[in-house]
């Protein structure tokens, strides 16, 4: 038999290998991976890692003893050409073929790039992979002032890290308010304040119009003429789905692969897991794509259960989180869009949760350095418990022991 | 190197050396130790690197922070007077030898 091979060495694509082994599955696996390093975890690449204090190893999700051990062969720094679905190989970068019996695309994203006038001049980074970090923690040493382009997770964390590091910073975005896409005006406000009040220059509703090269350094030019003078630009806005070899081998893709509820694509032999797939989400009841950890782990094990042939839909409750500063962003379900909200606690200590409702029902929550909120809120979207505005504002109301009722 | 011994369930034992400055969960990843699942990767966002330490011990470990305090109320596995995440445990000199009990589950 022809092994399984896994296209995309992230996280989505170590955990079906490590759900492959669990579940049973002992014949030949290939892991393939573009980059130069075994599946490393992204989340710090953004925070910790840019502050110099995490060596890459300590990136790593498991040594390369593990890989051994489990039988996996990892062929890093390794291109695919594209899918012959019919002849059920692929073609890698250096012309030579390889069968595969089933086939699992973990391809991720990739960065959004900027496309003003000026977004190929030098000085301008991203944060996508390990070697991006890198080369920013690298520049960030002779940096004095950064200039985000981005209000978004990615671009707020990067401002947090350089504030830290004592950098002046600039955030600029676009949209009328921080983390538009993701969190609500009262989260995005408390944002706002918190990074003005640890002396970052936010600018929202700020079009960047275009960057030039100054002598000293860079000038950000926004549409309502403002200039930001800066030695560096760090763009984070926003990823594109890898799904080029999905669509070129004719597999259905709709802004990402398109996969049901078993992380199966609309090939039979090939399922898809992780921030490349436009999935249907169970607990949703919608298409959607998710950017995050919890997809990535959840969705592969459910890819790796479909390969096995005992399939288990997907079902799990969306989570995210996000640090800024001592600052932790925890969000359970989807809260957008809503009806209405319920804010539990007190915005100025920084710790509370914003309880988001749709027609009466509880939806999601943002929880700010409440935690053991977070995970009630997700206990209480996974049972599908049901929770009223009146409830979630009352502070002296028991979350956790409604959730633990059921 | 200090060494921690990661304890199973079933009684299974794994001496490991960790580096100082390491988190005991980091360590139990690298050395591929088997009920340390570490979703979050350490940020203390998902309670899933759960263990029970220091019982018959006098090691004195750093105290439980507000965070991993709240985190701890939604293991799993039931919580002990010595339940800790792992995840925010850093090793040192006075760690050596230290053993650490997995519970049966994280998630």
């Amino acid at each position: 038999m022809n092994p399984y091979v896994v296209i995309g060495a992230g996280q989505a694509g170590m955990q079906v290998c490590d759900s492959l082994r669990k579940s049973g599955y002992d014949g030949e696996l290939i892991l393939l991976g573009e980059e130069d390093s075994l599946p490393y975890q992204r989340p710090p690449l953004s925070k910790k890692f840019l502050t110099g204090d995490l060596d890459r190893d300590r990136l790593l999700f498991r040594p390369a003893a593990y890989f051994d051990k489990i039988a996996v062969d990892v062929r890093l720094r390794t291109q695919v050409e594209s899918i012959d679905r019919a002849a059920r190989q692929i073609v890698l970068g250096d012309g030579s073929t390889l069968a595969y019996t089933k086939l699992a695309l973990t391809t991720g994203t990739r960065v959004r790039p900027l496309n003003c006038p000026g977004h190929e001049l030098d000085n301008i980074y991203y944060v996508r992979t390990l070697t991006d970090s890198e080369m920013l923690l690298q520049r960030l040493a002779s940096t004095e002032r950064v200039a985000v382009i981005g209000g978004g997770f990615i671009g707020l964390e990067v401002a947090a890290v350089a504030r830290e590091l004592e950098k002046q910073a600039t955030v600029i975005e676009a949209q009328e308010r921080l983390m538009a896409r993701a969190v609500s005006p009262v989260v995005s406000d408390f944002y706002a304040k918190l990074h003005r009040s640890r002396g970052v220059d936010v600018r929202c509703s700020s079009a960047v119009e275009s960057i030039v090269e100054s002598k000293q350094g860079l000038l950000v030019n926004l549409a309502d003429g403002a200039r930001i003078e800066s030695d560096i630009v760090v763009a984070g806005i926003g990823v594109l789905p890898n799904s080029e070899l999905a669509e070129n081998c004719g597999l259905a893709c709709n802004s990402g692969i398109v996969v049901d509820e078993y992380a199966q694509t609309s090939d039979p032999h090939i399922v898809a897991a992780g921030d490349c797939t436009m999935h249907f989400n169970g607990f949703l009841q919608r298409e959607i794509r998710l950017e995050s950890v919890q997809n990535a782990v959840d969705q592969a094990k459910v890819a790796a259960a479909t390969l096995c042939g005992q399939p288990q839909a997907y079902r799990q409750v969306p989570w995210f989180w996000s640090d800024q500063y001592d600052v932790k962003l925890q969000m359970a379900g989807i809260g957008m869009p809503f009806d209405q909200y319920a804010v539990r606690g007190d915005l100025a200590s920084q710790a509370f949760s914003v309880f988001y409702f749709r027609d009466n029902t509880f939806v999601g929550a943002d929880s700010i350095n409440r935690p053991a909120e977070h995970m009630a809120c997700r206990k209480l979207l996974t049972q599908g418990t049901t929770l009223s505005v009146a409830q979630a504002q009352d502070i002296d109301f028991d979350l956790k022991q409604l959730a633990k009722a059921g | 190197m200090p060494k921690i011994i990661y304890r199973q369930a079933d009684g299974r034992e794994d001496a490991v050396e960790v580096p100082l400055g390491w988190s005991l969960m980091e360590a139990a990843i690298q050395n591929d130790i088997a009920g340390i699942v570490a979703e979050c990767g350490g940020g203390c966002a998902c309670a899933t690197c759960h263990v029970y330490v220091g019982q018959g011990s006098k090691v004195e470990l750093p105290e439980i922070g507000d965070m991993e305090g709240d985190m701890l109320e939604c293991t799993s596995a039931e919580r002990r007077d010595s339940s800790r995440l792992s995840c925010q445990l850093r090793m040192t000199a006075e760690l050596d030898g230290l053993v650490v009990d997995i519970p049966e589950t994280q998630t």
